[in-house]
């Protein structure tokens, strides 16, 4: 099997720099639809969703990463995820997600129509994330 | 002359507090550590902010495209300060420079005859405002609940900087923190939030930022990342804050505690030369008896 090229991925909250590594596919859930990475892509910038980053390194592993919103820099040389918050998946838990949903919830009470679309729509994605990470 | 008795108490005193400032000291500079390693932390996310940002500026340019929380409003009438200070004190003359720094510009907005409004980050920078500008205050944000600062609370913050902006309560947006030399300095700092300041992020941003695609178009994305970014920088300020806060209460418990330790020096000294004149003048006293007989 030939080896991808590989590139450099940093995905960065801003709390900390969770990950900075050699790798050889990233898949990010843009806004317009999930969108997958590899070496050599046109420069690119894009909104991010709520849902799982799924990052193949250069060694062969496959990790994943769950992003709350944020946006990609792609460059041909490398690409960069600055994500709201971002957890790995492992340390997610069900509690924490429930927490986080119930939090987005409150803003609902008194916003205005367009902003609770968003709002609705912003809790759509953390349900589904939920469900693709955590099986009940 | 105070007796033995109160010169005893004294330095027992002395000694319970220089106990106390040692602690603290200590426990300051464990705390100075982990907002150091936080502060360290936060830096990769708001470097790549910047460059991102001037990226889509550069690409958005000058034209109608470009949201008003980064071209402003066009005018300066109202001005919002936002005045981030620590919770607590005990921290020599953290909070006050602070607040000073903020004072000396908001007198010389008043005396330009602007309107200036100011949103207290901090207890101790609302009570020092409070003294002159109780009228002006508009908010506070109280973070003494909070064990360790996260992005959240300087995101809510940001979100009520921008609700009043968008409702047009004010046309210029400064913060005003203090900016983390090192454990000896802490630099009061004002920084304009909106809107954006130019100055720092213009720099690399020329290479291939013209054949960048975007998705969706630029000036969403635009719309999406200001917004971010206000909240980035008050995280950084915050950040920076807690730093400077941990560095200038562990020399200011230093010096309490060589001044203590000094006090009990001069107390002890005090003392014993109270205890021997006492001794001596026993002496005497038996001495001068047996003579008489």
């Amino acid at each position: 099997m030939v080896m991808a090229d590989s590139f450099n991925f940093e995905l960065v909250s801003p709390e900390r720099l969770l990950l900075s590594e050699k790798v050889t596919e990233v898949v990010i859930p843009a806004t317009e639809g999930e969108m997958t990475v590899m070496a050599n892509h046109a420069p690119t910038m894009t909104t991010v969703k709520p849902g799982v980053v799924t990052v193949k390194t250069a060694d062969g592993k496959t990790e994943r990463f769950a992003v709350f919103g944020g946006f990609a820099d792609i460059l041909p040389t490398g690409c960069t995820l600055l994500a709201e918050s971002a957890v790995h998946v492992d340390e997610l838990d069900r509690t924490a997600l429930e927490k986080r949903i119930e939090a987005v919830r409150a803003e609902l009470e008194g916003a205005s129509d367009e902003k609770k679309t968003r709002v609705e729509q912003f809790i759509a994605e953390l349900t589904k994330l939920g469900e693709i990470v955590i099986p009940a | 002359m105070p007796s033995l008795k109160d010169l005893k108490n004294r330095i027992a005193s002395v000694k319970a507090t220089q106990k106390i400032t040692k602690a603290m000291k200590m426990v300051a500079a464990a705390k100075l550590r982990r907002a150091q390693e936080a502060a360290e932390a936060a830096r990769p996310y708001s470097q790549r902010m910047a460059a991102v940002l001037a990226n889509i500026a550069q690409a958005v340019g000058a034209d109608d495209a470009a949201p008003q929380l980064m071209t402003g409003t066009g005018k300066d009438d109202t001005h919002l300060l936002v005045v981030c200070t620590a919770e607590r004190g005990l921290c020599g003359g953290f909070n006050s420079q602070i607040a000073r720094h903020a004072r000396d510009h908001v007198r010389k907005l008043l005396a330009a005859g602007k309107t200036v409004k100011i949103i207290c980050v901090g207890k101790k920078g609302f009570d020092i405002l409070r003294r002159e500008f109780a009228s002006l205050i508009i908010d506070r944000v109280d973070l003494r609940e909070v064990k360790k600062i996260g992005f959240q609370n300087a995101d809510q913050i940001g979100h009520k900087v921008i609700a009043l902006f968008e409702k047009g309560e004010f046309d210029v947006c400064t913060l005003f923190y203090s900016e983390f030399k090192s454990v000896i300095a802490q630099i009061p700092t004002a920084q304009q939030l909106i809107p954006a300041s130019a100055g720092p992020v213009a720099v690399e941003a020329s290479d291939a930022s013209a054949v960048y695609e975007y998705e969706p178009d630029a000036g969403a994305i635009l719309s999406d990342l200001i917004p971010r970014n206000i909240s980035v920088q008050i995280f950084r300020a915050l950040l920076e804050n807690v730093a400077g806060e941990m560095g200038a209460k562990m020399s200011a418990m230093d010096n309490a505690t060589r001044n203590a330790g000094e006090m009990i020096n001069k107390l002890t000294l005090n003392y014993n030369r109270q205890r021997q004149a006492q001794i001596t003048k026993e002496l005497i006293e038996i001495i001068s008896g047996a003579e008489a007989l």
